[in-house]
């Protein structure tokens, strides 16, 4: 860990204008900032804590909910109106962590949490996200938990949180205030693929800072959180399936389905939703569903897995959804 | 006054059951159990010192090459530095268990990634820490570092050949001949490794987390050019070895150079991302099973090779074999171990080495043979129980091993067999359950003890050996209460310094066999003592309560002292007793696990295991550390993995994030059964090993279990869900 400077933040305004400045890092939970810091993956000059911000309300706005930046995970997940209306959320939060990490993560530092690759947190090994143009460790290394889905010749890093596939779901809107301008979008649109910019895991740029998440009205349905990993708690996912699903008359209605442990962002496919939407549940159209998810997926030897494994989980989400008999 | 005894005979007079006291095998509390979950027991890492400062362990970012230069002025100018210490005694290895010398010097000839080659010392831990990643080293490379086991140079060990295994295979009714792959474990202890050493210019003392402080005394003595008797090592609470404390490790010998050098107390923490590269790892394993039967289910062949793995230069191979030897029954017999030479950190021991991944492999045999058959798989077992070592030729001292399985059976509800797997589903989970032998060969070494009776009712016991979470405490007063008397409250145990007399240290499961029978020596010294004081014999003598009686008087103890401590030494050696006999503990698992039939994810929904282990000396303590094996037992099947990068040799999953070890939820309800036994020949105190036998095998039940439930026969460890789906048969 390298000598940084401390700042509290008394005002939302002071933290803005702080978090411009280069080497300046908000700091939250610090669930992983500090982690990283301790392992010189990150190295600021100045933290400024916002912990005593009066981000952490969660409210109900217009038919919908907003959820302020610094509501901590379990706050979020134990929210009645959480519980009752976006029952995928709470969910995925609990698929997520530990209780005492989920007691300190807020929402904000969750949807900015960093990837969990090997080579990224170890600073011995070349990385294109932590050190720009260095290379890619995973590419020909360890890379049990990477990517299958729009990954780059320069990254095949994941994003590795659950919450953030739910609110994907969800089509949720991520609020962001920066100096001139604030402005709001689509979590799908939020994180980023690596492309050749790998080190860039979302679309904030310096000196902005995301407000809170809001969700759209309830729209009820079956919601479900899958979550696939060897060990039954405090593991990333090697696949999860969010799932948002409505049924009429044995046809769907709505299949809003968002997928983590895939790519480096959550994985959001409007083809399926397209495909499912007026037919019929079947294994087969679930099966031609996974066709479509996974019509550009690429291994990398170790993570072959992930693709036969994401169609099988589909499939279970999908038949848990819908009643369909395998 | 002091009591030698070299154990060439078994001991068949129980003498522990002719006491009157009643504590021994009782279920009593730890005595240290609440300092310990008040965070009061104090541990390596938490000791301070006067003027102390910290030291940070540097490690090279490279898997084989030597140091040309370390740039101490890169930090020397930073704030709080004060040295950086790369003296050529510093140590590139940890020692292996026992080994009472230095480990392999020096450290700037690198053979792995991670390995210390230098120390930063500074003011406060932070400054350290800083200035350690800061340091530059020049380097450069020494030539080819193999590190695929399987593609490296190989030295071959052929312990066993009888008959003609070949011949047997191809004239047998039935044959099974599996390869069974296990990744390589690390010990994951929860407690890093951590040193504090003080110099005073004559005498070193560091306090550390250590399992064995006889031979670690001598290790860090050898490692710094002194005598054994200038350096003191105190360890009186270790927050878990698993094998990984028995050896020094380079934290002590760094910390020691430090503080010799500086003239000041120096710590030194490893990061838990240091301890898992530089520590001791579990080989990796490749194993061939291959068994031939009769149309009975006789075993006519049994044959086991496998390919282990360690750094050139390092004796130890993971003994796969182990219990391979006389588990079961075959006339015509192959075991073959060899060992690759490849640049991956130490391989040693690592919690119950050999048999915690031997044993599983042979189970999943003996499990695909008896489907052959058309078996009950207990029958098979049952039916190929060798009468004596079938190579050697030596009786079994005790062997419970058919009442663990009957009795097991019994307890779980084992549904006999043959059936098809998936019988069971709940939703989407296939249930089934499996079974498997344990077994763990019984090992006992030197040690000794002094037990002091005083004036005031209570008595003294003090050992160097440690109690690594394991029981000792506990079960070394319940010895010498019962022996003397007293209740386990009124004995003050006293452990972990090398300034008592030398124990056994933990390691193999031989801490309570060597050191309970050095203290229980001990004691039949007191007695003998006492007896000939009140004029009487040893046997007419009755100790309960503080009161010695005998026929026709009775008197208290603090009268026969008179007012003086009475103190012994008990000095326990082992002799033939267990060269003459084959010495093993025993038993069986059984597990329930529900295997989802989409995504593969496995899930341990009950075990019970049975366990012979001779005289069971605390029924609280045994327990757990089966408890604790049958815990390991799920993460050997399910999870645990070191992986190695395939380019640089580098550990990629060095913490316990991403290392993983079962959690709470992964852990169901456990059932121990523990059959009374008593093995004379395993120790005057009629007890075995009990430490490691509850991981001996308990994952083989787990994978057959698998198979029950939706047969796939999985021939890698760990099941992870990727590999069950791949042997899973379509849905």
């Amino acid at each position: 860990m390298r000598p940084f400077d401390y700042q509290r933040a008394e005002r939302f305004e002071h933290a803005a204008q702080l978090v411009g400045e280069d080497g300046t890092r908000l700091l939250a939970g610090g669930t992983n900032l500090i982690d990283l810091m301790k392992l010189q993956v990150e190295t600021p000059q100045t933290l400024v804590d916002i912990g005593r911000l009066s981000l952490g309300t969660i409210a109900e706005e217009g038919d919908g909910l907003r959820i302020g930046a610094l509501a901590t995970n379990t706050a979020t997940a134990v929210d009645p109106r959480v519980r009752r209306d976006y029952p995928v959320l709470a969910r995925a939060i609990l698929a997520g962590a530990t209780q005492q990490l989920r007691n300190k993560a807020t929402t904000a530092g969750n949807l900015c949490q960093r990837t969990r690759c090997y080579n990224f947190t170890n600073i011995d090994q070349p990385c294109n996200k932590r050190e720009p143009g260095s290379g890619c460790g995973a590419i020909k290394g360890i890379a049990r938990l990477h990517a299958v889905l729009g990954t780059s010749d320069q990254c095949i890093a994941t994003y590795p949180g659950d919450m953030a596939v739910a609110l994907a779901a969800l089509d949720a809107r991520v609020e962001i205030s920066g100096e001139r301008r604030s402005r709001s979008v689509r979590l799908r649109d939020f994180h980023r693929l690596p492309g050749d910019t790998p080190w860039r895991d979302n679309v904030l740029d310096a000196g902005e800072v995301i407000t809170a998440v809001t969700l759209p009205a309830p729209v009820g349905g079956i919601q479900l959180y899958r979550k696939v990993r060897e060990r039954s708690s405090y593991a990333f996912a090697l696949v999860s399936v969010a799932a948002v699903i409505g049924i009429e008359e044995n046809r769907f209605t709505r299949a809003d389905l968002a997928f983590g442990g895939l790519a480096h962002k959550p994985w959001h496919d409007p083809r399926l939703a397209e495909l499912l939407v007026g037919s019929e549940p079947s294994l087969a159209l679930f099966d031609k569903a996974a066709d479509l998810l996974l019509e550009d997926a690429r291994g990398y030897g170790e993570n072959d897995f992930k693709i036969p494994l994401a169609r099988r989980t589909l499939a279970a989400v999908l038949c848990e959804a819908t009643g369909v008999e395998p | 006054m002091s009591v030698h005894l070299k154990q060439d005979k078994p001991d068949t007079r129980n003498v522990l059951d002719t006491m009157a006291q009643g504590v021994i095998g009782a279920d009593l509390p730890r005595p240290e159990g609440l300092i310990k979950v008040t965070g009061t027991a104090i541990y390596a890492a938490e000791y301070r010192a006067d003027g102390m400062l910290e030291g940070v362990l540097v490690t090279a970012p490279v898997v084989r090459g030597e140091i040309a230069s370390i740039n101490e002025a890169s930090v020397l100018g930073m704030p709080g530095v004060r040295a950086v210490i790369s003296d050529k005694r510093m140590t590139g290895r940890p020692a292996q268990g026992t080994a009472g010398e230095a480990p392999f010097q020096p450290a700037r000839e690198v053979c792995y990634w991670g390995q210390p080659v230098a120390l930063v010392v500074a003011e406060t831990f932070e400054q350290a820490r800083d200035a350690a990643k800061r340091l530059a080293l020049d380097w450069h490379g020494t030539g080819d570092a193999p590190l695929d086991p399987e593609a490296a140079e190989t030295e071959k060990d052929e312990s066993t050949r009888k008959g003609d295994l070949a011949h047997a295979m191809a004239e047998a009714a039935h044959t099974v001949d599996v390869t069974i792959t296990t990744e390589g474990h690390a010990s994951a202890a929860m407690e890093p490794h951590a040193a504090l050493a003080q110099w005073d210019g004559r005498t070193l003392t560091v306090h550390a987390s250590l399992q064995m402080l006889k031979y670690n005394r001598a290790e860090l003595a050898d490692s710094l050019k002194l005598e054994e008797e200038q350096v003191r090592l105190v360890s009186p609470y270790v927050g878990g070895g698993f094998g990984s404390k028995l050896g020094i490790s380079q934290e002590v010998v760094a910390a020691s150079l430090a503080a010799m050098q500086l003239g000041r107390p120096v710590r030194v923490v490893m990061s838990r991302q240091q301890v898992f590269q530089t520590i001791m790892r579990r080989s990796e394993t490749r194993q061939r099973i291959r068994l031939a039967a009769d149309a009975e289910g006789r075993l006519t062949g049994f044959g086991h090779e496998a390919l282990v793995s360690n750094l050139p230069g390092e004796d130890f191979a993971e003994p796969v074999l182990q219990s391979s030897q006389f588990l079961y029954g075959g006339d015509n017999r192959l075991l073959k171990l060899d060992l690759a030479r490849i640049h991956r950190m130490t391989a040693g021991s690592v919690r119950a080495p050999g048999e915690a991944v031997g044993v599983q492999t042979v189970e999943q045999a003996m499990d695909i043979l008896a489907e052959k058959l058309g078996m009950d798989p207990i029958a098979l077992r049952l039916r190929n129980l060798p009468d004596a070592h079938p190579a050697k030729g030596t009786p079994f001292s005790s062997r419970k091993l058919a009442e663990c399985l009957e009795e097991g059976a019994k307890a779980f509800g084992w549904e006999p067999r043959p059936r098809a797997p998936r019988h069971t589903r709940e939703g989407e989970w296939w249930i089934g359950t499996g079974v498997a032998s344990a077994a763990r060969v019984h090992a006992v070494v030197e040690a000794k003890a002094r037990v002091t009776l005083r004036p005031d009712r209570t008595a003294l016991v003090e050992t160097d050996m440690t109690d690594i979470g394991t029981g000792t405490y506990t079960i070394l007063g319940q010895i010498a209460g019962e022996m003397l008397g007293l209740m386990p409250d009124d004995i003050d145990v006293r452990l972990g310094d090398t300034d008592f007399p030398p124990g056994s240290g933990s390691g193999g499961s031989w801490g309570a066999p060597s050191c309970g029978s050095a203290v229980f020596l001990a004691c039949e010294g007191l007695r003998k003592d006492i007896a000939r004081r009140l004029d009487i014999g040893t046997d007419d003598l009755t100790l309960k309560d503080g009161l010695a009686r005998w026929d026709g008087g009775e008197t208290a103890l603090a009268d026969i002292l008179g007012g003086e401590p009475l103190d012994c030494i008990g000095h326990f050696e082992p002799g033939s007793s267990i060269e003459d006999a084959t010495v093993s503990s025993f038993g069986a698992f059984f597990a329930e696990v529900a295997v989802n039939r989409w995504t593969g994810e496995t899930r341990v929904r009950r075990m019970t295991g049975a366990f012979g282990i001779g005289r069971v000396l605390s029924a609280r303590t045994a327990r757990s550390q089966c408890l604790g094996g049958m815990t390991w037992c799920i993460g050997n099947a399910l999870t645990e993995s070191l992986m190695f990068d395939p380019v640089d040799g580098h550990l990629a999953n060095c913490d316990l994030a991403e290392y993983h070890v079962p959690v709470h939820r992964d852990v169901p309800a456990l059932e121990v059964l523990l059959l009374e036994e008593r093995d004379a020949a395993a120790s005057p105190i009629q007890a075995k090993g009990v430490g490691e036998l509850g991981l001996c095998g308990g994952a083989g039940a787990i994978a057959n279990a698998i198979y029950d439930a939706c047969g796939a026969r999985v021939f890698a460890y760990p099941m992870t869900p990727d590999r069950v789906i791949a042997a899973m048969p379509d849905i």
